[in-house]
């Protein structure tokens, strides 16, 4: 869901990454505040113009949400049993219009232009002691390490298989969490390499 | 560029009761040198202890006369060292991205570097790949781009610690071959043997020690008699 940056030229690829991301949080900002079945319809539809302009075709769009839908159809049935339809169309459809948007954003913008859009814009905060740039690559190794671990995942799941043990949550847990730590590890010492700390 | 002149004074690396390393004395100035040993030997900590990735338990070791604990900074401008695993080693998310990273120091404009960054990418076969995410690229070209990644801050030199290990013979043929055209000097930990036939000079590592330290015939021919008296 991140990290995947389409090359392009279409006019969103060509927008700087800074009006892209405050018009990210105006829009979902408004659909939460506003809330209702006709905001919500009025977002996807400028979502599905967006896409389009964007032309990285529908299968792009689809893979946003894809790892969503479980959660939506469960979070719908559960809003229309408590609640009603409307109210889940509006929960559910909130939180497919935040994915989307924001799908559309990292789809066309590179991540160095994001990052840079955000040290600039942390820059204010230098006085009181952040550092924008360690952030930058905080958030950059977040991106990057998702994929890692869901790899990870894939193969300690498969190794558990392997062996037998498929229902087994401590031969998933044990070996995740250590693997994910020597990555860790190794991910610390690469950054000691490449002069990160100096 | 000449060869590297790193020295090892009386090291010896120790983690809890284990001892890695054990009193090594090195002087190498050589262009190419293979390190060979079993697994555990203390092979890859030799490699670590050149760019103060490790820092000794005792002794001290100085690369271009200066010494991994007290000007480490410095020491890791002059050498890049690029590791067996390179998800490890790749901390952007693209391609490109992760050369510019290497790159964030040298002061280039926003377009100035991006051309860069291709070219180096071009350089080492991943020419049109800058925004290809980095968790999508094949395992040789992965490698590839750690290396490029290493060889953009311009070191002098390399440490590779089994590089080709992860890869097929195709790729592993591929990082060999961008290696051996290097002008840097390269110190290659390795379990290929045939990658450090033509070298200058090969390191047997075995329980800690150096117990060999010959030209690559006589050195791997050591290797071998260890390898068949293990048991």
């Amino acid at each position: 869901m991140i990290g995947l940056y389409l090359t392009g030229g279409s006019v969103l690829h060509r927008a700087p990454a800074g009006p892209k991301l405050a018009v990210l949080a105006l829009g979902l900002t408004a659909v939460t505040l506003l809330a209702s079945t006709g905001t919500v319809l009025v977002a996807l539809v400028a979502l599905g113009v967006g896409y389009a302009l964007a032309g990285v075709g529908l299968r792009a769009a689809v893979a946003q949400a894809r790892p969503l839908l479980w959660l939506l159809v469960l979070l719908a049935a559960f809003q229309t049993w408590r609640a009603d339809w409307t109210t889940a169309v509006e929960v559910c459809g909130s939180i497919l219009v935040a994915v989307l948007a924001a799908g559309l954003v990292t789809l066309t913008t590179r991540t160095e232009d994001l990052l840079a859009t955000l040290v600039r814009a942390m820059a204010p905060l230098r006085p009181l002691g952040v550092h924008p740039e360690r952030v930058a690559l905080l958030l950059a190794l977040v991106i990057r390490t998702v994929p890692v671990l869901t790899r990870i995942a894939g193969e300690v799941r498969e190794a558990r298989i392997a062996r037998g043990a498929q229902w087994s949550a401590r031969a998933l847990a044990v070996p995740m969490v250590i693997r994910t730590v020597r990555h860790a590890d190794r991910i610390g010492e690469a950054l000691i390499a490449r002069g990160a700390d100096d | 560029m000449g060869g590297m002149n790193v020295v090892l004074d009386q090291v010896s690396h120790r983690i809890g009761d284990r001892l890695v390393l054990d009193r090594i004395d090195l002087t190498l100035t050589e262009r190419r040198v293979g390190v060979v040993g079993l697994n555990g030997s203390g092979k890859s900590t030799l490699a670590r202890l050149l760019d103060g990735l490790v820092l000794p338990t005792s002794g001290r070791v100085l690369v271009g006369g200066l010494d991994t604990r007290r000007q480490a900074a410095q020491v890791r401008r002059r050498v890049g060292f690029v590791f067996t695993d390179p998800d490890a080693q790749i901390v952007m998310p693209t391609a490109g991205e992760d050369v510019a990273f290497s790159l964030r120091r040298s002061g280039l404009g926003r377009d100035e570097l991006r051309q860069r960054v291709e070219r180096i990418l071009a350089d080492h076969g991943l020419a049109g790949r800058g925004d290809a995410p980095a968790h999508l690229l094949s395992g040789g070209e992965k490698q590839l781009l750690a290396l490029a990644a290493v060889l953009a801050t311009g070191p002098s030199l390399l440490v590779c610690d089994e590089p080709t290990t992860l890869l097929d013979a195709r790729n592993a043929r591929r990082i060999t071959s961008l290696l051996a055209d290097l002008p840097q000097s390269v110190l290659l930990v390795t379990h290929h043997l045939d990658t450090v036939r033509d070298f200058d000079r090969v390191l047997v590592v075995h329980e800690g020690r150096v117990v060999a330290d010959d030209t690559p015939a006589a050195a791997l021919a050591a290797y071998r008699r260890l390898i068949e008296d293990a048991p």
